[in-house]
């Protein structure tokens, strides 16, 4: 190669490794501003702020949703399989919450540690199925091993 | 190898060569896409959990496919245009950066329509989201940037080096979904695994990706032709050319 084109080359990898170096410096340190949620291990924790607006996200925990009959209102609690937060709502849910779904709440947290949302969002997977298999998976899963819990293959 | 290398800066070699690679490109294009698409939005079958409207994967997904690969094609190109000066690496650049933008548009769009009635919202300033957003104003950036300066050369530099300071932001939208929390969720397809959906889904999202890549193939000989004509306008081969009545 020819010596001007390499040195222009090495002034080109230069520019690229100091920005690379630049950026993935700036993006560790704001790493919990670019996080949109705490999850529940942060939050029992005592990470989170108290009466902040933030968002905390994870699954809505098994048999725990609970519907005030005369309102819109909603407490469930929230998990990562660690720790869990029980969450309170008014308003109308997404059509994908449910039981077992992964959700990001956004609202505010109390001082007995409950997160009051005034907005809930649902949060997909990567994993699409034809309902077939769903139903066939889930027949499956019930009629062999009940007491283990499917519920760690599953992401939020 | 090297006399290959030489051989593509030749605007003129290129135009033939582009010439007849395009009614291939085409052809195949709009067969693979049209096969993915109509598979995909009218025969798959419906998600478990979604029903009808994850379809809009057929299009969200090779759209933002092509937006962020044809980002990194043009860090390509402007690494060769710093350091070999080749005018063609500059050609391709200017070319095909409004069609990263609407790809890149689309995207978001097709997001965002899918998010509403999915997640409960148009947008969140999610990392994933954002870093897209900030794909489409490199894109502009770099359009903006290009018609800003008149003389040929020093846009071509310019250019370049916006391009490429903007490539690490390639790597962020990538790998967004597994280094912070966010709302998108992560990759379907992954190079290194198993797609996470079955065959009957994947195969059309992978046909119609392949279709709109031959396509996107097409657009970027047919854009790059017409600015080799604008510039070459005063070279003798141009002349016989248009003078044929090709033109």
């Amino acid at each position: 190669m020819h010596p001007i084109r390499k040195k222009r080359l090495t002034i080109v990898l230069f520019l690229l490794v100091g920005l690379a170096i630049a950026v993935g410096l700036t993006t560790y340190a704001l790493r919990q501003n670019i996080n949109l949620f705490y999850d529940p291990t942060q939050i029992s924790a005592g990470e989170a702020p108290v009466d902040v607006r933030i968002r905390a996200g994870g699954m809505v925990e098994e048999g725990s949703v609970l519907r005030d009959p005369d309102s819109l209102m909603v407490e469930f609690k929230v998990t990562d399989f660690n720790a869990s937060v029980p969450v309170q709502y008014t308003g109308i849910l997404p059509d994908l919450f449910a039981e077992g779904q992964g959700v990001v709440a956004m609202g505010r947290l109390d001082e007995n540690g409950r997160f009051v949302a005034d907005q809930v969002l649902a949060k997909h997977d990567e994993n699409y199925m034809p309902p077939e298999v769903a139903d066939a998976l889930e027949k499956a899963s019930k009629g062999q091993h009940k007491a283990s819990g499917s519920a760690e293959t599953v992401s939020y | 190898m090297w006399q290959f290398f030489h051989k593509l800066g030749s605007p003129k070699w290129f135009f033939g060569i582009a010439a007849r690679l395009m009614p291939w490109l085409l052809a195949g294009g709009i067969l693979l896409l049209m096969a993915g698409i109509v598979w995909g939005l009218a025969f798959a079958p419906k998600d478990y959990l979604q029903g009808n409207s994850y379809r809009i994967i057929f299009i969200h997904v090779p759209t933002a496919f092509l937006a962020q690969s044809v980002y990194v094609m043009m860090a390509v190109a402007a690494v060769v245009t710093l350091v070999w000066r080749m005018k063609l690496a500059d050609v391709f650049v200017k070319s095909v950066a409004p069609v990263g933008l609407v790809l890149t548009f689309l995207s978001l769009f097709t997001g965002a329509v899918w998010g509403k009635p999915t997640w409960g919202t148009w947008w969140v300033w999610d990392a994933r989201l954002t870093s897209m957003l900030i794909l489409l104003f490199l894109y502009g950036g770099v359009i903006a940037l290009d018609r800003a300066i008149n003389d040929e050369k020093s846009a071509a530099r310019a250019v370049s080096v916006l391009v490429l300071v903007g490539v690490v932001n390639i790597p962020i939208i990538q790998y967004s979904v597994e280094w912070w929390n966010t709302l998108h969720q992560p990759s379907t397809f992954k190079l290194t695994e198993k797609p996470s959906m079955p065959a009957e889904m994947w195969v059309p999202l992978l046909l119609s990706v392949l279709g709109l890549y031959l396509l996107f193939g097409w657009l970027a000989c047919l854009r790059m032709q017409t600015e080799i004509l604008l510039r070459e306008q005063r070279a003798r081969w141009v002349k016989d050319y248009v003078l044929a009545g090709r033109g």
